[in-house]
């Protein structure tokens, strides 16, 4: 059982806002994701929970207890670094074990203990290696046995794969998320990779510039962006300026029905929610450029107003460059002021078109 | 440069540059060779020589004559003494002062902290003799010539190099992140300094412990320039042998002498640190 609160949390570095007013509850045995671009904080929040950076405002709450001033070595948490940190002069065994040493735990139960821990995360046997004689990925999975063995409330992760190649970083993110299934523990995990938290999270908090800008399950997160920010930087997505005149939303050439009252206005298409019409002649938007990833076509098009716009079509249909189309949307968000202001209700009549 | 190293330098290159890098490489050895080992031989076979007339290429007589009467001396037992006690005294209170000088100038940040550190390093760019003699100047007022303090306080001032800027470095690479890890795992300030700090620092530490140890047994100048003539270290005993008297042993037998305690340390750190680690802990 353990919760994670944090209430209206700041940390200045001289003039910098690294976290500004950040509130967030997690609950027992939830895995929340940090994203956000670099310089976003995301590692700042991280380390105040771990209690290796003071907050300049604000608390933090671990059941209920008030740990804001607490330092890192009485604190309830795991963390575990991107440059693993684990300590050259000591074999992985050592490394395992320091925690509980430092518990005076007696030699059987450390044995024990630091075994079944290096068992989880699948070294068994690697007690006695050097850790610069393991690969990157083994380094991490060390640094994850040496938090895990001491069962902490809360595990912190900070992009903990991000140096290691795409497979193996994969591979390791589905083995963290079934030990923290198997487990039970209430994780953070900060990453900069939306493919990374779409895969593992339970929730997604999605920081820019130390605000957090919108926390919601990961299919939410994709079908809801609640701010143009993230509309833009969860998936893919077309933004487009445009403008809204009696209730008819007009961007590079596409019109949508909307209730919502004139003015410039941002029009955000998924690739997937674009449907394509072939059309003869010139009239139409043009194709200039498809890329069959196997699974799905990517087109590119250019509207007659210059605009370029990504869709996603059902391989085998067929298209190629050059080809003319016409286009039509089923579902979009419309921004303002970096909001969100109007979306269709699902199953409400769809609409076009006309590039 | 070893002819080894030599040896794989020209492997790198290709082709026939290889054959002459390599006969370049023993022939820059041997060279070095004969021109380091020529004058430590001959002070060796100096050391062993009872009879040495001039024309004749080797001596007429070996034998130990010079070393039972260098090793029966009043003033050398005196002079082992006193630089052995200098060494160790001069190494001991560097450590102790510039050890936790050195973590803090590397871990803390306070007012005046850069220019505290390059005040420490300026005083290396000073021709040293110069700074020596005002220093000696000063000394002279405060009735420090002569005396065995006096010549510990000045040594003390020229290992600040060593024992400073090493560990500084030394300090400043150990990675932060190792150091949160622990305290991540419940290890408190202190003990993270015992546990983690110290053993990544410890062959730098050992080196500029050996360092300051073997340059203050070694060092000449300012011992004489302040300790002169009441404070005789071996190296002073060993100048004044070879300038005054007229056997030329017993200057050979003190060199001789002279090198035993800087090969037991040369020893100990190979031993103990591996060259490698002696290396990467001078940052070469
Ligand atoms: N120790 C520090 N001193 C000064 N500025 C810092 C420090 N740590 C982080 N920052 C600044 O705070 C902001 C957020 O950094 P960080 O939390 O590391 O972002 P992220 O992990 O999302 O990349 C950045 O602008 C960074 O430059
Ligand atoms: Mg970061």
């Amino acid at each position: 059982m353990a919760t994670l609160e944090i209430k209206k949390l700041s940390r200045l570095f001289g003039d910098t806002r690294a976290v500004d007013d950040l509130s967030l509850t997690i609950g027992d045995g939830e895995l929340v994701c940090l994203l956000g671009p670099s310089g976003s904080g995301k590692s700042t929040v991280l380390r105040m929970i771990g209690g290796f950076e003071e907050p300049t405002a604000g608390s933090i709450l671990i059941d209920g207890q008030d740990v804001t001033r607490v330092p890192p070595e009485r604190r309830p948490t795991g963390m575990v670094f991107q440059s693993h940190a684990l300590w050259a002069h000591m074999d992985v065994f050592a490394n395992v074990a320091f925690g509980l040493k430092l518990r005076r735990l007696p030699k059987d139960e450390i044995h024990q203990r630091v075994n079944a821990s290096l068992a989880t995360v699948g070294l068994e046997g690697f007690g006695a290696r050097k850790t610069t004689q393991l690969s990157g990925g083994q380094q991490q999975r060390v640094a994850l046995a040496r938090s895990l063995v001491l069962e902490p409330k809360i595990l912190l992760l900070d992009e903990p794969f991000a140096s290691l190649d795409q497979h193996l970083r994969e591979r390791l993110r589905e083995e963290v998320r079934e030990i923290q299934r198997r487990v039970g523990i209430t994780m953070v995990f900060v990453t900069h990779g939306q493919d990374e938290a779409l895969a593992i999270a339970d929730r997604i908090a999605v920081m820019r510039d130390g605000r957090l800008e919108q926390l919601s399950r990961p299919d939410r997160l994709y079908r809801q962006p609640q701010t143009e920010f993230v509309a833009g930087f969860v998936g893919q997505m077309n933004l487009l300026r445009g403008a809204v005149r009696s209730n008819v939303m007009t961007a590079a050439g596409i019109d949508l029905p909307v209730t919502l009252a004139d003015g410039l206005a941002t029009l955000a298409l998924r690739p997937e929610d674009i449907a394509l019409e072939r059309r003869s002649g010139d009239r139409g938007a043009e194709v200039t450029r498809v890329t069959d990833f196997g699974t799905h076509l990517s087109i590119e098009v250019k509207t007659r107003c210059e605009h370029r716009l990504k869709i996603m079509a059902q391989p085998g249909t067929g298209w190629s460059t050059g080809m003319r189309a016409e286009l039509s949307a089923h579902n979009f968000a419309i921004y303002r002021d970096g909001k969100l202001c109007f979306m269709p209700q699902p199953g409400s009549a769809q609409s076009s078109v006309a590039a | 440069m070893s002819v080894r190293e030599l040896r794989q330098a020209g492997l790198a290159g290709i082709g026939s540059s290889r054959i002459r890098a390599n006969w370049a490489g023993i022939a820059i050895a041997a060279l070095l060779s004969l021109f380091i080992l020529t004058p430590l031989v001959n002070v060796a076979i100096w050391a062993f020589t009872e009879v040495w007339r001039y024309p004749a290429v080797i001596p007429q007589k070996f034998g130990f004559r010079f070393w039972a009467d260098v090793l029966s001396r009043g003033d050398v037992h005196l002079a082992m003494t006193t630089s052995l006690s200098l060494a160790a005294i001069v190494t001991a209170l560097s450590a102790l002062i510039c050890l936790p000088a050195s973590y803090a100038f590397a871990r803390l940040n306070f007012p005046g902290r850069n220019l505290f550190f390059m005040s420490f390093l300026t005083v290396y760019a000073f021709p040293k003799f110069g700074l020596y003699i005002t220093i000696a100047t000063i000394f002279l007022g405060l009735g420090l010539i002569g005396n065995f303090w006096g010549v510990v306080l000045i040594q003390l001032v020229s290992t600040l190099m060593f024992m400073v800027w090493i560990p500084v470095s030394a300090f400043q690479n150990v990675d932060r992140r190792q150091e949160e890890a622990a305290r991540d795992v419940g290890a408190s300030q202190l003990r993270v300094f015992w546990s983690i700090t110290l053993p990544q620092v410890l062959p730098a530490i050992s080196a500029a412990v050996l360092l300051t140890f073997v340059n203050t047994f070694y060092e000449t100048e300012v011992a004489w320039l302040i300790g002169a003539p009441e404070v005789r270290t071996v190296p002073l005993l060993m100048v004044r042998f070879i300038n005054s008297e007229l056997v030329v042993q017993y200057g050979a037998v003190l060199s001789l002498l002279l090198w035993v305690p800087s090969f037991i340390l040369l020893m100990l750190v190979r031993r103990f640190l591996g060259a490698q680690a002696l290396g990467r802990a001078l940052g070469a």
